[in-house]
């Protein structure tokens, strides 16, 4: 056996089982554990297909940001096993049938000699191919607009994400603008009815001048 | 020799897992969004296998965009899963009864 066909095996064995583990595990955090092997070994099959850019963006990216993350939130939530698995076990068999179903579904249309797939050959590049580069070039010219569209779009996700968890200080001073619209008169000025001087202290006042 | 059908067959064993992870897991909201992570690598493994034996670049760019797509849907699910915690101090999907649907 050719050593890719043997490295094709190896990874595609152990993401399935680690995807098997995904679904089944009792702690969340083995969960994520798991889906991390799950991307690791995805990477080395990208890697296997030629695509070297997106296999090592798999690993960088993906497990290194957004594992992580998952794997902050899973910690940092309390979460109640128990109560989560509650019919897991009753449910069991009826979702592996239903899965294992699919699988041989698509098994038999996919390796059926119907669309002829297995006859695509596969692509034999040169080893000084540089597959970043011819990315980049497609990327640049026939897709510049999704890709300026993909940085939108993960603008928003950012504000998104801070505007939600974001929680408002009680000692900061502020102002709703709300609150400044709706204002009344009365709830700022207040008019007290009242004798503006009594007539007496008049004219004392006004002797004490006279004698001076 | 690994023809296209292997890496298809690969890809379908792994979007099932993720189908039959959210039939069983449904209690479970973290346990959902690694579900929908697991089916979102299948569809990206059968787009980089088509681009490798089609030889045509599109595929991969498809699958740098689905990475961006999920990437920030797991920010933001994971930061309606944190507020959520925080107003009920759990993330129970039988809790999530205020719309009364």
């Amino acid at each position: 056996m050719e050593l890719k066909t043997i490295l094709f095996y190896l990874f595609a064995v152990i993401m399935v089982f680690a995807a098997l583990r995904v679904v089944t595990a009792r702690n969340p955090v083995h969960a994520v554990l798991f889906l991390v092997l799950a991307f690791f070994n995805a990477a080395g099959l990208w890697m296997l297909l030629q695509a070297e850019f997106l296999s090592i963006m798999l690993v960088m990216v993906y497990v290194g940001a957004v594992m992580v993350l998952f794997l902050f939130v899973v910690m940092m939530l309390d979460i109640n096993i128990e109560q989560m698995r509650k019919g897991f076990w009753t449910h069991l068999p009826l979702g592996a049938g239903v899965g294992l179903l699919m699988v041989a579904e698509m098994a038999v249309v996919l390796s059926g000699r119907y669309f002829g797939l297995q006859n695509f050959p596969p692509q034999n590049l040169p080893a000084n191919h540089s597959n970043t580069k011819e990315l980049a070039r497609v990327m640049f010219t026939d897709y510049v607009y999704p890709f300026e569209l993909a940085s939108v779009i993960l603008l928003v996700a950012v504000i998104a994400a801070v505007m939600l968890t974001q929680r408002t200080r009680k000692d900061t001073k502020g102002m709703h603008p709300n609150d400044q619209i709706a204002v009344k008169r009365n709830d700022r000025l207040r008019i007290v009815r009242m004798v503006s001087e009594p007539p007496e202290v008049q004219a004392v006042d006004a002797k004490a001048e006279e004698k001076s | 020799m690994i023809s296209l059908p292997h890496y298809l067959i690969l890809g379908a064993i792994l979007f099932s897992i993720g189908v039959v992870g959210i039939f069983l897991n449904r209690k479970n909201l973290i346990v959902l969004m690694m579900a929908i992570e697991l089916m979102l690598l299948a569809v990206n493994l059968n787009f980089v296998a088509f681009s490798h034996y089609l030889n045509d670049l599109s595929g991969q760019l498809f699958v740098f965009f689905i990475l961006v797509v999920a990437a920030a849907e797991a920010g933001i699910g994971l930061a309606i899963l944190v507020v959520l915690f925080r107003n009920l101090s759990s993330i129970h999907v039988e809790d999530l009864d205020q719309l009364k649907g």
